[in-house]
C-alpha cells in the first residue's frame, strides 16, 4: 500500500518534469525558459524522489535522498540566479511580448552596471 | 502494479530528458544550452536514484549526490565565463 502511494507521487513527479523539458522546448525567449526549467524541475525533482524513498522505504536509502532533495532546492534557484543575470549582462534580448525590464531601468537609473 | 507504475515515471522523465537534449543541439544562445544541461542533469540525478532504488544498492545515491554537486559548480563557472570571463 505505501509502495502504491509512493508510485503514484513518483508518477507526479516525473510528469512535472516532462513539463519542465516541454517548457524548456516551447516557450519564447532564454528568461521564459530558464523559469519553466527551473521551478517545474525542481517541484518534479522532490516528488519524485519523495517518492522513490516512500515506496522503498525498506532499502534504508532515504536520508541521502532527504539530503539530496535539500542540496537540489538550495542549490538550484542559485545557479539558475547566476545564469539569468549573466544572459542580461551579455545582453540577449527578451522577447517582443514582454512588458517591463527592472534590472535594465536601475541600470539607467544609476549609470552603472550593477 | 507498483512497480510498473514507476517504470512508467521512468519513461516519462526518459522523455523530458530527450525534448532537453533537443533544446540543447538546437539552443540560439549559450544560456539556453546552459539551462538545457542544467534540466537535464536534474533529470538525471532523478534516473539515477530511480535506478539505486530499484536494484537495491545504497551506493549509487551517493553517485546522484556528487552529480548535483558537480553540475551546480559548472553551471555557476558557465554563468561567471559568461558574465566577466574566466
Amino acid at each position: 500500500m505505501l509502495m502504491l502511494i509512493g508510485s503514484l507521487i513518483t508518477l507526479i513527479g516525473s510528469i512535472f518534469l516532462f513539463l519542465g523539458a516541454l517548457g524548456i522546448l516551447r516557450m519564447p525567449d532564454v528568461y521564459n525558459r530558464m523559469q519553466a526549467g527551473t521551478k517545474a524541475t525542481t517541484l518534479g525533482t522532490i516528488l519524485f524522489l519523495a517518492g522513490l524513498a516512500l515506496g522503498y522505504s525498506h532499502c534504508t536509502c532515504w536520508p541521502r535522498i532527504l539530503t539530496l532533495i535539500l542540496f537540489i532546492v538550495f542549490t538550484n534557484p542559485i545557479s539558475s540566479h547566476a545564469l539569468a543575470r549573466a544572459a542580461h549582462h551579455i545582453g540577449i534580448n527578451l522577447t517582443e511580448k514582454s512588458v517591463t525590464d527592472k534590472l535594465a531601468e536601475d541600470e539607467a537609473e544609476n549609470g552603472e552596471k550593477l | 502494479m507498483a512497480e510498473i507504475i514507476y517504470n512508467i515515471s521512468a519513461i516519462i522523465a526518459l522523455a523530458g530528458m530527450i525534448i532537453a537534449l533537443y533544446r540543447m543541439v538546437k539552443g540560439p544562445s549559450i544560456a539556453d544550452k546552459a539551462i538545457a544541461l542544467d534540466v537535464m542533469t536534474i533529470i538525471s540525478i532523478s534516473l539515477i536514484v530511480y535506478i539505486a532504488a530499484i536494484s537495491q544498492k545504497i551506493i549509487y545515491t551517493d553517485v546522484a549526490l556528487v552529480y548535483a554537486l558537480i553540475s551546480f559548480i559548472g553551471v555557476i563557472a558557465i554563468a561567471r565565463y559568461l558574465e566577466r570571463g574566466l
